[in-house]
């Protein structure tokens, strides 16, 4: 063994040494979360004895190489796009479309004004439908699902407090004669906290009065509709306004967390709750990083389930997610480049075992994608599974010396962000305050800086800007205003033949239930709904309970 | 990074701003940054402004620029905003727009007065060099119409 150890130096050395006599002088090169990469990494760096410890086998503690034991060699990862724009019918007419290319999973994104918490009459007209999908009541979401097989797969609605979307979801079921039961979808906007620290789109109601509604939201789905998740934990958000790969993956870990205290502070057993927690992140291009990142967080999640929350289940164990390729890495020169970057970007969201995902288009940089340029990225997805074989081998990175040295050094990254978000009495406190507000600030800046000092290179960017083509994609899609008076003239008619006297009866109700801790508020909601109030009539009465939510302003 | 002049003996005033309905604020907190580490005085408010807010703002503290940023697509109530500047005679302020605009609705923006638009890559030197002069201008406008 002596021997063989010396052989082994030997080699390494002679190593060392050329290596040292070609690359004179050797920058120190660092990724985004700061971890300082080698040129060279190997069984000085990880060792595979550690394997059960590091590992174990896919579908098995500490689920390092996956949740299950088949990964995407069973079942391939969901292509789920996010797709809004227009009127229902628009909504429709293009997932349809995406049907017919292979998309399984339904994603339905509502309009800005929807997602504040308006109805379409209360807002600017030029904005209604020109960012996310108008829908106010539950005719708008009979209409966006026509023809849409969301009883046998799983729908992801961009909803967030007081749960509509979900509720509009509920009476179309109830409608179609479908069992609440058997419905599968994710609440995908639920995760109050990294809405506030990330302003990402929006944050519509005060904090206290989020806190209320989504532990309702997740107690009342539990009971009615076990299959669904409502909370998806979004690392998404605070990563596109400029946390590093390792800080968005800890703090949304942390976020579960206190969603989770919240949750037990209730009385409720974690092996059940946390059988429905989803998670729903970023996917950089810097690709490496996001594989250990995927992997890390994996393993992190695993361990404090279990020594944490003391959770016995393993499907209370198992960190599932979502995830969308950055836009922010996204150029608005030479866009046809972004197919290549969105490529690479799903690559390392697949290798690093992604449960589904969310591909950009290559316009996104230049406005809300068209229907060509989102049909090119579902063929990339397509094109991975099938002709590049990225479904064929579970975790094939797994053992790399590199990736399992990074997947060691990042775990250790976003546990500190964890223990510093402990200190500060958890998440729900730590977004109050700005804390994690003024974390993301100084990251965001940082990398910006590096790209207008040309330490970090854009291609096409602050470099290299001849190369490439400047074909500009195809034209804006805007909904017309003859569309936009025909919705209007819905709404309304849709206002004027429901009972009104069962709406105002609903609606106080709500009110009073958010006087009342026994009452289920989200339980109101889906009444509300139910009989016909409109998604701005609910959102003003609980804004009145519970306050509008304000931007902690952080410069 | 070079400081910008100043006006009559102060820095420039900038009101950084979000109208609409997106709160994506990344670009505007840097861009807030770099203008104050180039010694320009920044009022800075969070997103979702009314318009009438905004005029009301920067009546209050006397701008010399406005950076909105969008990277939704709030950029289209950008004309109302421009018409309700105008009507509390605020004409003199230079309005700038940040983020994703469509190349089809530049002219949207443009012929309602818009001075400039940074489109995502936008450098630092350019984005403080272009509000640097454009303060300038309003604020010699401001003192022509006085």
């Amino acid at each position: 063994m002596a021997e063989a150890q010396s052989a082994y130096d030997c080699a390494h050395e002679e190593w060392e040494r050329e290596y040292g006599g070609q690359v004179v002088p050797d920058a120190v090169r660092t990724n985004r979360s700061g971890v300082a990469l080698k040129p060279l990494y190997g069984p000085q760096d990880w060792d595979s004895a550690h394997y059960l410890d590091d590992l174990g086998f896919p579908g098995q503690r500490p689920y390092t190489r996956g949740i299950h034991a088949s990964m995407h060699r069973g079942r391939a990862w969901s292509p789920r796009m996010v797709v809004g724009f227009g009127v229902p019918q628009d909504y429709n007419g293009r997932m349809r479309g995406l049907y017919a290319l292979g998309l399984t999973g339904l994603f339905v994104s509502p309009c800005n004004s929807h997602l504040r918490g308006y109805d379409p009459d209360e807002v600017d007209r030029e904005l209604l439908g020109t960012c996310g999908t108008l829908i106010s009541t539950s005719d708008d979401m009979s209409v966006c699902l026509d023809g849409l097989p969301f009883d046998k797969e799983s729908v992801s609605l961009g909803d967030t407090a007081p749960y509509t979307l979900t509720a509009m979801l509920l009476a179309v079921a109830r409608r179609r004669g479908i069992a609440w039961e058997t419905l599968a979808g994710t609440t995908n906007q639920s995760d109050y906290l990294s809405h506030y620290a990330a302003l990402h789109m929006f944050f519509r109601l005060a904090l206290p009065g989020q806190r209320r509604i989504l532990l309702d939201h997740i107690d009342w789905m539990n009971e009615h509709a076990p299959r669904w998740n409502p909370i998806s934990i979004v690392g998404q958000h605070t990563q596109q306004a400029g946390a590093t790969p390792a800080q968005a993956m800890g703090l949304a870990i942390s976020s579960a967390i206190q969603y989770a205290e919240d949750m037990r502070a209730r009385g409720r057993d974690p092996d059940i709750f946390l059988r429905r927690f989803s998670f729903f992140f970023d996917i950089s291009i810097s690709v490496f990083e996001e594989i250990a990142k995927f992997r890390a967080g994996r393993r992190i999640w695993g361990r404090i389930t279990r020594e944490r929350f003391g959770v016995r289940d393993p499907r209370a164990q198992k960190f599932r997610f979502h995830a969308q390729t950055s836009g922010a890495d996204l150029t608005r020169q030479q866009p046809l480049n972004n197919i290549a970057r969105v490529t690479i970007q799903a690559i390392a969201g697949i290798l690093g075992g992604l449960q589904s995902l969310h591909t950009d288009s290559f316009d996104e940089a230049l406005g809300i994608p068209t229907e060509s340029t989102v049909r090119v990225a579902v063929a990339t997805q397509n094109i991975l599974r099938e002709e590049a074989g990225l479904a064929d081998v579970i975790d094939p990175l797994g053992g790399s010396y590199y990736v399992e040295t990074l997947t060691n050094q990042m775990e250790e990254r976003i546990l500190e962000v964890i223990r510093s978000i402990d200190e500060q009495g958890g998440m729900y406190q730590a977004v109050s305050t700005g804390f994690v507000q003024r974390m993301i600030g100084k990251s965001a800046l940082e990398y910006q800086e590096k790209i207008d000092r040309g330490e970090r290179i854009i291609v096409g960017v602050n470099d290299f800007q001849r190369e490439g083509g400047d074909a500009r994609p195809p034209t804006l899609e805007r909904p017309s205003a003859d569309k936009i008076d025909q919705y209007l003239h819905n709404f309304r008619a849709f206002k004027a033949q429901r009972s009104q006297s069962d709406v105002d009866r609903a609606l106080d109700d709500l009110a009073r239930a958010f006087d009342d801790d026994r009452t289920n508020t989200f339980g109101a909601v889906v009444h509300a709904i139910g009989v016909g109030a409109t998604h701005g009539e609910v959102c003003a009465r609980t804004r009145a309970a519970v306050g509008f939510g304000e931007p902690l302003v952080v410069p | 990074m070079g400081q910008v002049g100043t006006l009559e003996g102060r820095p420039p005033k900038v009101l950084i701003t979000k109208v609409g309905f997106d709160g994506h604020d990344r670009g505007s907190r840097i861009v807030a940054a770099y203008l104050r580490d180039a010694g320009m005085e920044v009022v800075y408010t969070g997103p979702w402004q009314t318009i009438p807010n905004v005029v009301q703002i920067a009546l209050q503290e006397d701008v010399d620029v406005i950076g909105v940023s969008s990277l939704a697509t709030d950029h289209l109530i950008l004309p109302k905003l421009m018409k309700a500047l105008n009507e509390a005679g605020l004409s003199h302020i230079a309005v700038v727009v940040g983020g994703i605009i469509p190349d089809a609705e530049v002219g949207l923006l443009k012929s309602a007065g818009i001075a400039h638009i940074f489109h995502p890559g936008a450098m630092r030197e350019d984005i403080v060099a272009t509000i640097g002069a454009l303060a300038a201008r309003s604020g010699a406008l401001a003192q022509s119409q006085e």
